[in-house]
């Protein structure tokens, strides 16, 4: 009995614990020093330079250029203030600029009892200081606050993190869709088109109706008819499958070629950009707790269709027609309908996903979304979906698409080079479909 | 008969002490079995007694845990499939392994091609194929496609493809399960002529007649252990099932003390093509009804038109008075009528999904509220079947591909009774399942007909349609050729006459 046991937490966090395994590894190697410069880091300085400054001396606030250098500045010179230091001046820049800084400094002929900097500056007044102090002895007493350093992975840095599911939102968002598909044993190829279809379809239909300065309802509108046009098509595939028996892999290959057509020639090849940057939200804003709103978007869809799966009739329905179309369609299940359902569904989704990528750029570009079916693809089956057909799960699919993102994200973190991400990418698809062979040996074994 | 010396000598096969465990599961606890040379073994045994587990070990897709496996007296490995064929073993499952689009020639030689890249000696496998039908005394074409035969045609072929092989030890599961009794009648001639070949014979089965015509001895298996070993000769029908079962059935039918009262379910004039040619007839209120013929008569079609499974040319169909449309299963259910189908397997139920999943798939109507499944009612109330019908599950989350013959039939006749449909269809409800279970099936049914409510049974065992039903009709080549009305006094001679009688005239036929 504990073996079955064993063989049964493997099945169902088998993913997930490659997933962990995936994130441990990659954390390990990229683990590196870090300066932290978040507010609450200046928070934190500004409170240890207040607890040793007497109140009123002088201190100069140096930051690198770049990265979150002027708001950390900003935030230090802030509470700085408030734990009673006077700010002298405040500089964010190259080294060239800092030493202006304090030269300008000493030409006050203040004493200087502070440099409060971040780690590039800290590492730069620390090798400067002493010939600065020759030169200007108001400088000479001066002591080097830096935030504390940590060591820390890159790669389990809260933005690296956020950019993870960021990237990998539109494929997610369109494998909930693909995952439904491949339990009942089908497989829809054209999304990748339908993105650009839908990304050019939405920008054409904002130009047609706003112009050159469409409004915020003129977005959604566009927005709207984008994913429905791709809706349509996912209910003409649907009806090719069901009406006329044509296999899955066929009507969605016609479709994919199709809809890949019609957005080069609609758009006449050329990228259609939006003339309204607010168009940009879906993609690019960040207006939950800091959360990109592609991934809250994601987590939101991926909520609601795990409990369809589990909790609803559709959702037996679906995995019914997978397991066995003759039995669920003698038990008065209506196969067609869900069928039709799985693909409008896909469709709408693929719809969805060219919003969102044309959103990113602000354009709806005819070349994008090339090859991301298969990446889609790649996701389902990576989180356990099995090609037969009947099971599958969207949680899994979901743990699919972070297993890709995350391999994606720490090759490029520690630099392996694109071509050998891709043979690093094809083997870890052969190996979730050997795992997925692999189950279903066992299954058969313990049938007997 | 096996010789009288053979009996001193060592036996064809002997199977000593097998023991086989699977996680959870003891399967078999030591059996024993001896087969001679042109003998007919039967293996007797419930489902889940350890009959496909035993075959399996002697075929080489299970390893015994102990035990060993003698041919001949000489200890015999059967590690593997292709060692166990070596041995001179041959299986025939009850699904055959047959590839559809190869011909029979084809499928009888398949892996014994002379090597992977050399051209394949037609005509010398022509007529060895040739040689070998003739050896089993039956004429198949030999270079017609597989799917293309009949099902007791391509029983042939496995016959064949088992003898190309040298096989001395032919083990046939359920063979007969998909045949018509003419059909059945032929594999026992061929059975015969393999005997007088000195080829010794495993053969399963729980059509009990069957065991008294073809069978030499009978071994007994329940819950994987060897219970007894006797001469069919010296056993009674009532024995059997007593060795079986572990306690005797006071009789194979249970009584039913109901008068059939107002037509409810009527059919008029239903057509299909060749299949189903003006079909007509009605079942009353606590009735049951039983339709028998040959196989391909039209029963199946016929039962299939009633749900809607299939599309009929024309016909009309009332219940209760009220003329009913119906375009496909959903509608048949919504209206109360439901079909139990004689493949489990491939149209029952989805085997991937829970039993309490699948009791559920045309009852989610009842189960659900605003859009979201009662997992814990749908649980709960499958749970009430569990121990009214006594199903053997581990629970609501058992996997129903896992469960034996007849606790799968139990899982459908479950969804349905609590789909609580007006008139029931069962095809072929006791295929495959053993006689324990079985009675429990016919109780059911006669609950059932006690409710008031319209059960039709299709069924090729004649005792079976004789025991359990009020009126009997035959069906040949998609037509009604008669009715029986008096049952209890009715044979299967009767049966079998109005089976192979050409159809009197249009409509419902004579009364017979």
């Amino acid at each position: 009995m504990k073996k079955l046991n064993y063989t049964k937490l493997l099945f169902d966090y088998g993913t997930l614990f490659v997933l962990a395994l995936l994130c441990a590894w990659f954390s390990y190697v990229t683990i590196e020093e870090q300066s932290p410069t978040s507010p609450a880091a200046a928070e934190r300085l500004a409170n240890r330079v207040g607890g040793q400054l007497p109140t009123g001396a002088s201190v100069v606030v140096l930051t690198r250029q770049g990265g979150e250098g002027r708001s950390f500045a900003n935030a230090l010179a802030e509470q700085l203030a408030k734990a009673g230091v006077t700010v002298a001046s405040t500089t964010v820049g190259q080294p060239v600029d800092a030493r202006k800084a304090l030269t300008d400094f000493a030409a006050t002929g203040a004493e200087l009892a502070g440099i409060i900097a971040d780690k590039h500056m800290a590492s730069f007044a620390n090798t400067n200081l002493g010939a600065l102090g020759q030169a200007h002895s108001t400088l000479a007493k001066a002591k080097i606050y830096q935030p504390t350093s940590y060591r820390w992975p890159n790669f389990l840095k809260r933005d690296n993190l956020l950019n993870v599911m960021k990237q990998i939102s539109v494929v997610a968002i369109i494998a909930i869709g693909m995952t439904l598909v491949i339990i009942t044993a089908g497989i829809d190829l054209s999304v990748g088109s339908l993105i650009a279809f839908s990304g050019v379809i939405t920008a054409l239909a904002i130009q047609s109706l706003g112009g050159d300065s469409p409004t915020t309802g003129h977005l959604w509108l566009g927005a709207m008819v984008g994913i429905l046009a791709c809706g349509l098509a996912g209910l003409f595939t649907g009806s090719l499958v069901t009406l006329f028996g044509i296999p899955a892999f066929i009507a969605t290959l016609g479709i994919m070629f199709i809809a890949k057509g019609l957005a080069f020639i609609i758009s006449d090849s050329a990228p259609v950009p939006v003339a309204n940057e607010a168009f940009g939200w879906l993609g690019r804003g960040r207006d939950f707790f800091g959360l990109p709103n592609s991934v809250v978007l994601m987590l939101i869809l991926f909520a609601i269709a795990h409990v369809v799966m589990t909790r609803t009739s559709i959702g037996r329905y679906i995995y019914a027609v997978g397991g066995n179309p003759e039995a669920a369609r003698l038990s008065g299940v209506p196969v067609k309908w869900v069928l039709v359902f799985v693909y409008t569904l896909t469709g709408l989704l693929a719809g969805l996903g060219g919003v969102m990528e044309a959103s990113l750029h602000i354009t709806g570009d005819p070349k994008s979304g090339d090859l991301v079916e298969l990446k889609v693809i790649a996701a389902v089956v990576v989180g356990g979906t099995s090609l037969a057909g009947g099971q599958g799960r969207i949680l899994g699919t979901l743990i699919g698409a972070f297993i890709i993102a995350v391999i994606n994200n720490g090759m490029n973190l520690t630099g392996v080079e694109s071509h050998m991400q891709k043979v690093i990418y094809g083997a870890v698809i052969l190996i979730a479909v050997l795992v997925d062979r692999l189950k279903i040996h066992l299954l058969k074994l313990k049938k007997a | 008969m096996p010789p009288t010396d053979a009996a001193s000598e060592a036996p064809l096969l002997r199977m000593r002490g097998i023991r086989k465990s699977f996680p959870g599961v003891k399967a078999l606890k030591g059996v024993d079995l001896s087969l001679h040379t042109g003998e007919v073994l039967a293996l007797l045994g419930e489902n889940g007694a350890g009959k496909s587990t035993l075959i399996k070990i002697l075929g080489g897709a299970h390893q015994p845990d102990e035990g060993t496996i003698e041919i001949d007296g000489q200890p015999a490995s059967v590690a593997t499939p292709q060692a166990s064929q070596a041995a001179g073993i041959g299986i025939i499952y009850q699904e055959f392994n047959l590839i559809p689009h190869l011909s029979a020639r084809e499928n009888i030689f398949l892996g014994q091609e002379p090597g992977s890249i050399s051209f394949i000696p037609r005509a010398s496998e022509e007529a060895r194929a040739q040689a070998l039908f003739d050896r089993i005394g039956v004429e198949v074409p030999v270079d017609a496609e597989c799917n293309s035969l009949t099902v007791a045609q391509q029983q042939i072929v496995e016959i064949a493809k088992t003898l190309s092989q040298d096989a001395r030890i032919i083990v046939m599961d359920e063979p007969s399960a998909a045949l018509s009794p003419r059909e059945t009648k032929g594999l026992f001639r061929v059975i015969d002529e393999l005997k007088s070949q000195d080829i010794g014979i495993i053969y399963i089965s729980h059509r009990l007649d069957e065991i008294f015509e073809i069978a030499d001895r009978v071994t007994f298996l329940r819950d994987g252990e060897h219970i007894d070993t006797r001469p069919v000769d010296d056993l009674t029908r009532e024995q059997m099932i007593e060795l079986m079962v572990g306690r005797s059935l006071d009789k194979e039918f249970p009584k039913r003390d109901t008068a059939p009262g107002q037509p409810r379910l009527v059919v008029e004039n239903l057509n299909s093509g060749e299949r189903v040619q003006d079909v007509s007839l009605e079942i009353r209120a606590g009735e049951v009804l039983g339709l028998t013929g040959l196989v391909g008569a039209g029963r199946t079609e016929t039962a299939r038109l009633l749900f809607g499974a299939d599309r009929p040319d024309s016909g009309s169909l009332q219940l209760d008075g009220q003329s009913l449309a119906i375009n496909n299963p959903r509608d048949a259910i919504r209206q109360g009528i439901c079909l139990l189908t004689e493949d489990r397997k491939a149209q029952g139920l989805v085997l991937g999904q829970t039993v309490r999943e699948n009791f559920g798939l045309p009852n989610l109507r009842h189960f659900t509220s605003g859009g979201f499944i009662r997992q814990n009612e749908e649980a709960q109330a499958f749970a009430g079947y569990v121990n009214q019908i006594q199903i053997k599950v581990t629970g609501p989350e058992q996997v129903a591909g896992t469960l034996s013959g007849g606790n799968q039939q139990k899982v459908v006749l479950a969804k349905w009774l609590q789909r609580n449909a007006e008139v029931i269809i069962f095809d072929e409800p006791t295929r495959g399942i053993d006689v324990g279970a079985k009675y429990e099936i016919y109780q059911l049914i006669n609950q059932l007909a006690e409710q008031g409510k319209a059960v039709l049974i299709i069924s090729s065992e004649l005792p079976e349609i004789l025991g359990m039903t009020d009126r009997i009709i035959v069906m040949n080549e998609g037509r009604i050729t008669g009715e029986i009305t008096e049952v209890p006094s009715a044979t299967q001679e009767d049966v079998m006459r109005l089976a192979t009688s050409q159809a009197k005239g249009e409509g419902t036929g004579f009364r017979g």
